[in-house]
């Protein structure tokens, strides 16, 4: 079965059409296969050496020339039919599409020719004539390329007159949800939100129906976009038919200040843009980064932050003799805190951290609880603590690293919904599925990962007999002789009783075939961790196993931004203190004594460690709102005023702290090798203990995806997805 | 005074003749969405019938494996036949699930193509040909003629439900012309009265006698032939002496 679309099938196949620009990630494919001869065409009389098969205007990108085009996308099948990239070749009688065009030996491709400027004037016109003249009321207008290059490209004058008054070609809008608006008059057909939809996202909703005139852009039935990547059709549309819901009518582009950022809502840590204006964050883009997200970005990260502005913690709080959380001024809420951990037996306090804490807070946070000599700092998230536990680096990141899995030819899935816990991972393992052959096989319960695979079951017994090499499963003969298997791990399994086996089990199943491999450099043991802060958190020291330090009856439970729900008023001694600090009023504020108002990911400077160990930085690109104050300070201030003063004063010393504790923590946007993985398999052994249980996941439809954290939570854009998705469940189609 | 009286008539004429802001009539019978109706919506269930579905695997044997969308086309002109001339939407999911594909790729063959109608129609789909030859032989008498006689408007089905019209281009018979289509069949050389009498027919349930009217066979000239009447030359007729043997 062809896996992708025809036209890509039958295109010309090299290496530079599947992935123009070459990432950092190794290219397997190139070092085996014997590289043809180059050849050379001139663009505009300059000579450049290209692969056979290149395009003529990936050739003209190579000596810096750049053929305007609509439809063709490097990430995308070409598609040809804008026609906008039209260039005059010599010794052709046509003008020709650049973008679907293969170079020739000896090529002269004219880009700036009469020819090539007529041709383009021509299609301008053409596209125009179909195109409503609405850009002062269009969300695109500023960053529309068909604005753009009608100004570069098109005609100084109109031939358009309306003589007959017979009007300009409309077309019905349609609804594809709560995240996207579409004002389909203004689509160019370019179809490039339809191959998206079908290669990446891998949600086959878009298409074109009728033909000619009356062609249309649509689903044809009324159907919402059920894809965890469908903000990025907006950033792909060139013109304003596809823009964002949330976003409509909200600024220009030449109005916001764009500062780039770091997604936390996902463990991926994808690069961002975030645009703001008046300190207000009012839309996020994805920020090109070819190791992480290449270009894309998940619905969460994108559309969650608009719940940056609600329910949000602004003023410092205590609660009053009625039970009430009050507000007050910032030294009632330290003093009453730091009284509260003064008075307080050490080995009584308990600091857990929550999903989205930043690696200076949590250190803070630790430096913090020690000097006021407890132990007892820990993470809402659970990693099991037997064999080298947390100690050993490689048990608990994506070692192969995202872009590497590209190059995988065989996945193995064991509890993960990869879909949802990471979606731009899983469009990679769709990209590896769908160009480079991968297989995919899932060992969980059955969900839709918007590709095929091999369900082995749900069983975990099936992790341990493939860990033995006992197991009958053709699953087992593909992963021996794959060349480049990898094998992924969810972290919601580490939870379960059965989690510290499973774990051991992956361990040995993945090192056992990592030592088979011809490639050496190849790693096959991946961990999926579920939240931003669990890697910073396992580097930093904490401990794991919340669950029975609150058995132990803290005194003082000090929450640093933790709503997962694992903290409880039940659970807890009646006289405990919370003490909560964070940025939301969620489960966690809820359940307060004391609350410390801290700053969100868009607010601060500071450090995450996404799921494959590479650190990264978010910058501040609006002020915390009202009273609220970056989380490290907030710890430093509390532990002046407690006596446990910590000896760092500003950003560049509490970093300097971080690398003391592990270099790669401020070695930003590099990943460090892992090592010592036999030796975290020899002290796993111990863990191999008979599993019976079954595996399960958290996330499993689309709408358990949109609301998983505090910011989501508090986002109503994510909550009429959510209903979106129900409703949509509904319906036939 | 008066100019500005004027210039405000004027204004007003202006006014009266180019404000109405329009878009394009709709160049197409059809809609390119799907619009759920009592009559056609996905909780209709559609199944090939026996005889089909035997047509449906034959069909399928014929494509290669990984090539078995090449029988979409097809299969839902199948469905279209066994559904009475129309394609509901139930028959588009119905295809869509035999072939493993995503719905939306049979929706854009679907409405790409003419012949495949997508609402309700009459038993008889009457389709008249106005293009150039035909108009220029009487197509627009034959068509009012068939209008009067089933109480039809172009695009719609007849108050019996038994007839539809639909205005073709070029059917491919302009020798013939002017021509009709009713489903499979070519009625030819028409005159306003043929017509008539195949409407007449048809609502009788009747099987008109298909092909030319004019007592042609096909397309030869009228009064006979008009060249090629001699006997036909044998072998080696115009070769050379030399090379005879």
């Amino acid at each position: 079965m062809l896996r992708q679309p025809l036209t890509r099938a039958l295109a010309l196949s090299s290496p530079t059409r599947v992935a123009p620009v070459v990432p950092a990630a190794r290219r397997f494919a190139e070092q085996v296969s014997v590289q043809p001869e180059k050849v050379e065409v001139f663009i505009d009389d300059k000579p450049v050496y290209v692969l056979p098969g290149t395009t003529v205007l990936q050739a003209a990108a190579q000596v810096g020339v750049e053929i305007p085009r609509f439809c063709y996308h490097e990430r995308l099948a070409v598609a040809g039919n804008c026609r906008m990239c039209l260039v005059e070749v010599e010794k052709s009688p046509k003008p020709v599409a650049a973008c679907a065009m293969p170079v020739m030996k000896g090529m002269r491709v004219k880009t700036n020719s009469d020819l090539t400027r007529k041709a383009r004037e021509g299609v301008m016109e053409f596209l125009l004539v179909n195109h409503p003249l609405d850009c002062p009321i269009c969300d695109q207008g500023g960053e529309c390329d068909l604005q753009d290059q009608s100004m570069a490209f098109g005609s100084d004058r109109s031939r358009f007159t309306d003589i007959h008054f017979s009007g300009k070609r409309a077309v019905e809008d349609k609804d594809v949800g709560p995240l996207i608006k579409t004002i389909m008059t203004r689509c160019i057909h370019c179809t490039r939100c339809i191959r998206f939809a079908s290669e990446v996202a891998g949600v086959d909703d878009f298409g074109t129906t009728g033909r000619g005139t009356d062609m249309q852009v649509g689903t044809y039935v009324e159907k919402m976009f059920l894809s965890e990547l469908s903000g990025n059709i907006i950033d792909l549309c060139p013109v304003g038919a596809l823009t964002s819901k949330p976003y409509s009518f909200a600024a220009r582009p030449w109005e916001t200040r764009r500062i780039d950022s770091v997604d936390v809502l996902d463990p991926l840590g994808s690069n961002i843009v975030v645009a703001t204006r008046t300190n207000e964050v009012l839309r996020i883009l994805p920020r090109t980064n070819e190791e992480i997200n290449e270009e894309w970005l998940s619905d969460k990260s994108r559309f969650a932050c608009d719940g940056l502005k609600r329910q949000r913690l602004v003023t410092p709080m205590l609660k009053d003799s009625r039970g009430n959380l009050t507000p007050v001024e910032w030294e009632d809420a330290i003093v009453a805190a730091a009284r509260a951990l003064r008075d307080c037996p050490p080995d009584k306090i308990l600091a857990v951290a929550g999903d989205l804490a930043d690696a200076e807070a949590l250190i803070a946070l630790k430096d913090f609880v020690n000097r006021l000599g407890s132990e007892n700092t820990y993470t809402e998230q659970y990693f099991p603590t037997g064999g080298s536990g947390t100690d050993l680096r490689s048990s608990y990141l994506l070692n192969t690293k995202i872009a590497n899995v590209e190059d995988a030819d065989f996945v193995l899935l064991i509890g993960t919904n990869v879909r949802f816990e990471a979606p731009l991972l899983n469009a990679r393992i769709r990209k590896a599925f769908i160009h480079n052959e991968t297989d995919v096989a899932l060992i969980g319960p059955k969900v839709d990962l918007t590709y095929e695979y091999t369900y082995v079951g749900d069983s975990a017994s099936l992790v341990k007999d493939l860990a033995a090499g006992t197991s009958s499963n053709e699953v087992l003969k593909r992963l021996e002789s794959a060349k480049r298997p990898v094998v992924i791990l969810g972290a919601d399994q580490l939870k379960t009783e059965e989690g510290a086996a499973l774990l051991a089990y992956t361990q040995e199943l993945a090192l056992r075939l990592q030592d088979n491999l011809q490639d050496k450099e190849w790693k096959v043991l991946n961990v999926l961790q579920r939240t931003a802060s669990q890697v910073a958190a396992l580097d930093i020291g904490y401990k794991q196993g919340v669950g029975e330090a609150l058995a132990a009856g803290p005194r003082v439970v000090y929450l640093l931004g933790a709503d997962g729900g694992v903290v409880t008023r039940e659970a807890l001694p009646k006289d405990t203190v919370v003490i909560y600090q964070g940025h939301h009023g969620d489960a966690g504020a809820s359940i307060a004594d004391v609350v410390l108002p801290g700053a969100a990911y868009t607010e601060k400077r500071a450090t995450y460690v996404n799921a494959e160990g590479r650190a990264q930085q978010t910058l501040p690109a609006v002020t915390p709102p009202g009273l609220a104050r970056d989380d490290w300070k907030i710890i430093r201030a509390l532990s002046e005023v407690s006596g446990a003063g910590l000896p760092y004063d500003n950003l560049d010393e509490i970093r300097e702290r971080l690398s003391q504790v592990s270099p790669a923590l401020v070695a930003y946007g590099d990943v460090q090798a892992n090592n010592y993985f036999a030796q975290a398999r020899a002290l796993a052994k111990s863990l191999q203990k008979p599993v019976s249980g079954k595996l399960d996941v958290q996330l499993k439809q689309l709408e358990d995806y949109f609301m998983t954290d505090a910011i989501s939570r508090a986002s109503p854009t994510m909550a009429k997805c959510v209903q979106a998705v129900l409703k949509q469940k509904t319906s036939p189609y | 005074m008066l100019s500005s009286l004027r210039s405000g008539v004027q204004g007003l004429w202006r006014v009266s003749s180019r404000a109405l802001q329009t878009t394009t009539t709709l160049q197409h019978d059809s809609l390119f969405v799907h619009r759920d109706t009592p009559e056609d919506n996905p909780n209709i269930p559609f199944e090939f019938s026996t005889a089909n579905q035997k047509r449906v695997d034959a069909l399928l044997a014929i494509y290669p494996e990984g090539h078995k969308r090449g029988a979409m086309i097809p299969l839902l002109d199948l469905a279209q036949r066994q559904n009475g001339g129309w394609l509901p939407i139930s028959a588009m999911h119905k295809v869509a699930e035999i072939l493993n594909l995503p719905r939306m790729r049979v929706y854009e063959v679907a409405t790409f193509y003419t012949m495949f109608i997508r609402r309700p129609i009459g038993k008889y789909h009457v389709q008249v040909c106005t293009t150039t030859p035909c108009w220029l032989r009487g197509s627009d008498a034959v068509l009012n003629a068939i209008k009067e006689a089933t109480g039809c408007e172009v695009g719609g089905n007849s108050p019996c439900g038994k007839f539809s019209i639909s205005e073709v281009e070029c059917l491919g018979a302009c020798v013939n012309a002017p021509m009709i289509q009713v489903n499979d069949d070519y009625y030819e050389d028409l005159s306003v009265e043929d017509t008539k009498e195949i409407i007449e027919k048809l609502k009788k349930d009747e099987k008109p006698k298909p092909g030319p009217r004019s007592g042609r066979f096909a397309s030869e000239p009228l009064g006979g032939l008009t060249s090629l009447t001699e006997e036909p030359t044998g072998p080696g007729f115009g070769l050379q002496d030399g090379l005879k043997a």
